[in-house]
């Protein structure tokens, strides 16, 4: 750790250059007039490299350049939740209060509130004298109304209890505990600590078990699973629906925390999520959905290299709230505009670029930064999860470019998104064909446990179905709907009826936007049962026309919007009064085999 | 430092004067360059060490020696005065007249380059404006605070479009409160007058500002432009409280005109040449359209864009369409069918429109409405696709009503005057009546309600 004095060297975008020996790597530097903050990314002789995570305007060379002794590390503590941060964990609404409606440059803002006060109830199992060591719960404060906030030793602390205090309220700079490490020295220990963000937090193990994370979105649970503590990544074209599917999935999927880090994109779309989540209720708790959600913001035109930093702080939270025995998602858009930041500053260093100006490491950063996701058991024993879910922004839309090409190489769950389909608004518009999980084992005796044991098998006979429309569909594009058998013309049907009534899931359909698994697999059954009594007609000679002409077709298309969650009954007695509709047709052909198709 | 001059330029380079022995030199700093004949030109630092200093000349290097050339840094950053009398005004690029009137004096200056605004401090754009355009209002609303591009082409009727958008979308009320910004980086002479003209037309000129850099002005005064004519846009609406209409013209001579320097400078490219904070830099423009929680003007912001050999994944089109809150493409086939507006319904889309439109704002079945044409429109392109293989024949009745909707679509709905201005309701009415071509069994995304309220057509019971 270093107090002396540097000076500025070159200012060359991001990037200072500064006179300053004996700084280390990651270690943090304030320069100039502003006191703008960076972190050191390299050193040659007496010269460091810094990255600046503000604008640099106005810095020149001659200017003070002071070493800050330690890195860019994220407070740990209650008063996350419900927040919104930069990239550098410096509270916007904060940030709004000191400096109005633009974030000027410069500003020290601390993370956590330091004047509320919290309800600390310690644990009732430890007292002066116990041994702890990192990770253990020395007690909770109720953070919001859902989350109980569990208040670990840091992972690096362990020894004996030297006191704790009794139940009352308490500032997060208070100290709540001393703990006496065999070294003889003491460490104060109060309801937050920091860790450095650029490194993952420790545990126990990492855990193989998994349940899938319920999204309520048909595509997704359905038929591309992930598991809590997977990975997935949502490649697409501008427009084709990552960041809807991103939003859906904060609104409403079954984590216990939810992190949604907007890095690199449009400001309004974080504004969006501050708007309407604190109007929206859990679908599992029925709590206010802003209880469990935290959002890290470093948009398109905020400063890249806090950008590059900020998913190293949405994880490093999620790691944190993980360690606290939670099932933590975090869903981060966009990958590509960090890569794009990583670029810019290694472009700045004039490392040699290997694909599309990306420098060599973007793949060991990549899938570094994805190994952060996992279940895990704690250091505290208890089990927690983080998830992740990140968008990629191919240019063009070409999946062959380097981050989506080596984001498909890490990720298990592969959600991709189709242009063609979101141009003709099929919604989402992830592509059946393109997409893939690694989870669906694992999802499936889950399904069979709690919804139905037939779940498997209905997935593969969709998917299926889709795919063998798609083969039939190139067909009819050649030759005319004339080729096709009755069979083949009722197979792309079938695949129309699942298109529309399944997987087309609209965001904002308010009884559609979440679908319960029940519901899931339920309109899942109704529309294979459908398509099965079909084709036995189909065998009993009736004409392929007639079929399709059943105006039960058209409410088969609608049922996902007319039963809501909360009615499985009605869509239930819907199933059965479909299955009579066939009733008359095959009646009318019963035994009539020889019957012209 | 101050007020001295320094003839200490080692190298020149497609833009850039290398200077070599000042040091102390801020970034962004502005710089004033004279040449030998006593003209000077605008300069801007962007790159600064103990050794050298890099400095943009917005005027560029042609005609600039290293012996005669003589450097002035001033000590402070890219700022322009503003104060009301902006309007009715022509500037160029640096915000230096351009109508022979004299310079903006105000003690309210501002760093063109602005701060990047709050996330926190935001609010979401939502109240719907009318065009009087079908195509937009009904399909890819506008709404205040609003970035939304013409992705277009050399040749494509943009400008009309453009012009037409602001003329039918001025709020008569509200009129004072109104005001059109417009930027042109690197246009014909014939472009800027035709603007010019329109909005004199109209009675507007004296609601507009004007920031003009033509095609034969330099290059690199197009980097600067946009953000000029932004630092105005944001006085306009955030401290006078008004509603500003940006049209930014041509974004694709904007990024020519970066990628020119990023080569001088040697910056690695990602793209096709252009460099990889391409994307960063058109966010820094376009994230300043918006709307602010405590304030009570906005920015809505047209920009319009000529797509290179009409290519939609060009990196300019490509990183734009990753930035703005959606996009109106203009079709080349459309247009040479004769149709005005060439809105290609498909690629086109407003992000933010849910929040504008509907109950309250439109009318209740608009969302529904316009779900329902782009994908009645959608499966109304394949099957003409198919009939371009197998012919119309072989199609059944209800392909043959598809091919018949898209047909009428775009002579009726998409086809329009350029001095017609429809209200949403007549645009939503025509709506329906092209939507009654189908039968009411083809139209899974409006309700049932819809279609007994709105459906022109009786449900037919179809005899086996
Ligand atoms: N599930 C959905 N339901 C309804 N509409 C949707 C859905 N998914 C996408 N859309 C529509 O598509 C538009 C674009 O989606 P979105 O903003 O998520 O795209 P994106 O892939 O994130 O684009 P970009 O890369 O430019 O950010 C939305 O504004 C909405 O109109
Ligand atoms: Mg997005």
């Amino acid at each position: 750790m270093s107090t002396a004095l540097g000076r500025i060297i070159e200012v060359n975008g991001p990037i200072v250059t500064v006179f300053l020996p004996q700084v280390t790597i990651g270690e943090q530097v304030r320069v100039g007039e502003l006191a703008l903050v960076g972190e050191v990314i390299g050193r040659d002789g007496g010269r460091a490299v810094v990255q600046v995570y503000e604008s640099t305007e106005s810095l020149a060379p001659g200017q003070s350049a002071v070493p800050l002794g330690h890195p860019l590390a994220a407070e740990l503590g209650p008063g996350l939740l419900g927040n919104i941060f930069d990239g550098l964990q410096r509270p916007l609404t904060e940030i709004r209060e000191q400096s109005g409606d633009r974030i000027a440059r410069g500003l020290t803002v601390a993370s956590l509130d330091r004047k509320r006060l919290w309800h600390f109830e310690p644990a009732p199992d430890l007292s002066a004298g116990s041994t702890v060591a990192g990770g253990t719960v020395i007690g909770a404060v109720s953070e919001t109304e859902t989350i109980m906030h569990r208040i670990l030793v840091p992972p690096d602390v362990n020894g004996e209890l030297v006191n704790l205090a009794p139940a009352g309220d308490y500032s997060v700079e208070q100290v709540i505990a001393q703990v006496r490490s065999r070294d003889g020295a003491v460490h104060p220990l109060r309801l937050y600590h920091r860790w450095p963000v650029r490194k993952a937090r420790p545990y126990g193990r990492r855990d193989q078990a998994g349940v899938p994370l319920i999204t309520g979105q048909r595509v997704l649970d359905t038929f591309f699973p992930l598991l809590k503590g997977g990975r997935a990544a949502v490649p697409g074209a501008f427009g084709a629906g990552k960041t809807m599917v991103q939003q859906q999935i904060a609104r409403w999927s079954n984590a216990g925390i939810m992190i949604y880090l907007g890095c690199g994109e449009r400001g309004n779309e974080l504004v969006e999520i501050l708007e309407t989540f604190p109007q929206l209720t859990d679908p599992y708790t029925g709590r206010l959905l802003m209880e469990r959600t935290l959002l890290v913001a470093n948009t398109s035109n905020m400063p890249v290299v806090a950008r590059e930093a900020s998913i190293y702080m949405g994880v490093t939270l999620a790691e944190y709230y993980r360690d606290q025995g939670y099932d933590v998602v975090m869903v981060a858009d966009s990958i590509s505009r960090w890569a794009e930041a990583l670029r810019e500053v290694a472009g700045r260093l004039e490392q040699m670029p290997v694909e599309e100006g990306h420098p060599a490491y973007l793949a060991s950063r990549l899938s570094a930064f994805y190994e952060r996701a996992g279940r895990v058991q704690t250091l505290a024993g208890g089990y927690g999860s983080v998830s992740l879910i990140g968008a990629v922004s191919p240019p063009g839309g070409d999946f062959s470019e380097p981050v989506t090409s080596h984001t498909k190489e890490i990720v298990q769950a592969f959600w991709a998104l189709s242009k063609e389909l979101a141009d003709a608004r099929h919604y989402p518009a992830i592509d059946w064909t393109e997409s893939y999980s690694g989870y669906v084992d694992a999802a499936a005796v889950w399904w069979a446990k709690n919804v139905d044991p037939r779940w498997s098998a209905h997935r593969t006979e969709a998917l299926g179905l889709l795919l063998q429309s798609d083969e039939l569909a190139r067909i009819v594009n050649l030759v005319g709907p004339e080729a096709l058998s009755p069979a083949q013309r009722w197979v792309l049907e079938a695949a129309a009826l699942l298109k529309e009534g399944l997987l087309q899931q609209s965001a904002l359909d308010d009884v559609d936007s979440f679908c319960s698994p029940e519901r899931q697999f339920a309109l899942l059954d109704l529309l294979l049962d459908l398509y099965h009594q079909g084709r036995d007609l189909l065998g009993k000679g009736v004409p392929v026309q007639r079929l399709l002409q059943l105006p039960v077709l058209g409410r088969a298309r609608r049922a996902k919007s007319a039963y809501s969650n909360g009615q499985m009954d009605g869509l239930k007695a819907f199933a059965a009064e479909m299955r009579d509709a066939f009733q008359p047709l095959s009646l009318e052909y019963a035994g009539s085999r020889e019957g012209s198709a | 430092m101050r007020g001295k001059e320094y003839r200490l330029g080692s190298a020149l380079r497609g833009g850039l004067l290398f200077v070599r022995g000042v040091p102390g030199v801020a970034l962004g700093d502005r710089v004033v360059v004279r040449d030998h004949a006593g003209h000077t030109r605008n300069g801007q630092v962007i790159r600064t060490s103990e050794e050298v200093v890099l400095v943009q000349v917005l005027e560029g290097t042609d005609g600039l020696d290293l012996e005669r050339t003589w450097t002035r840094f001033l000590e402070q950053p890219f700022e322009i005065a503003l104060s009301n009398e902006l309007m009715g005004r022509i500037f160029n690029g640096v915000g230096q007249p351009r109508d022979d009137r004299p310079p903006l004096v105000s003690s309210i200056r501002r760093n063109v380059n602005g701060s990047p605004m709050n996330p926190a401090a935001r609010t979401r754009p939502r109240e719907f404006i009318q065009t009087g355009i079908s195509t937009i209002d009904g399909l890819y609303s506008l709404v205040r605070g609003q970035k939304l591009p013409i992705f277009s082409g050399p040749g494509l009727p943009h400008n009309r479009l453009a012009a037409q958008i602001v003329r039918q979308s001025r709020i008569i009320a509200e009129r004072a409160r109104f005001a059109v910004v417009f930027a042109a980086m690197g246009v014909s002479y014939a472009d800027a007058h035709f603007f010019q003209e329109d909005f004199e037309r109209d009675g507007v000129l004296g609601n507009v500002v004007m920031y003009i850099n033509l095609a034969d002005d330099p290059p690199i005064e197009r980097l600067i432009l946009p953000r000029t004519a932004l630092t105005a846009a944001e006085y306009l609406a955030y401290d006078l409280g008004m509603h500003v209409m940006v049209i930014l013209t041509d974004i694709t001579n904007y990024a020519e005109a970066l990628r020119e320097v990023a080569m001088a400078r040697g910056d690695v490219p990602a793209r096709k040449g252009y460099p990889g904070y391409l994307y960063s830099d058109l966010a820094e423009i376009f994230e300043r359209a918006g709307r602010i929680r405590s304030r009570s003007g906005s920015i809505t912001m047209v920009p319009v864009l000529s797509m290179p050999s009409d290519d939609i994944t060009h990196p300019i089109p490509d990183l734009t369409g990753y930035i703005t809150e959606g996009q109106i493409v203009l079709s080349r086939e459309l247009h040479n069918q004769g149709i005005y507006p060439p809105v290609d319904l498909l690629p086109s889309l407003s992000r933010v429109m849910k929040d504008g439109i509907g109950a309250g704002e439109t009318r209740e079945d608009h969302p529904r409405v316009a779900n329902q044409i782009y994908a009645s429109y959608a499966r109304a392109i394949e099957v003409r696709n198919l009939a371009s293989i197998i012919g119309t024949e072989d199609l059944s009745e209800t392909d043959r009503r598809y091919l018949e909707f898209a047909r009428s679509i775009e002579t009726q709905f998409v086809t329009q005057g350029e001095n017609e201005d429809r209200s949403i309701i007549d645009t939503l009415t025509l709506a329906w009546q092209l939507l009654s071509l189908l039968p009411p069994g083809e139209l899974g995304r409006v309700r049932e309600a819809d279609l007994a309220k709105y459906h022109r057509q009786k449900q037919v019971a179809e005899a086996p």
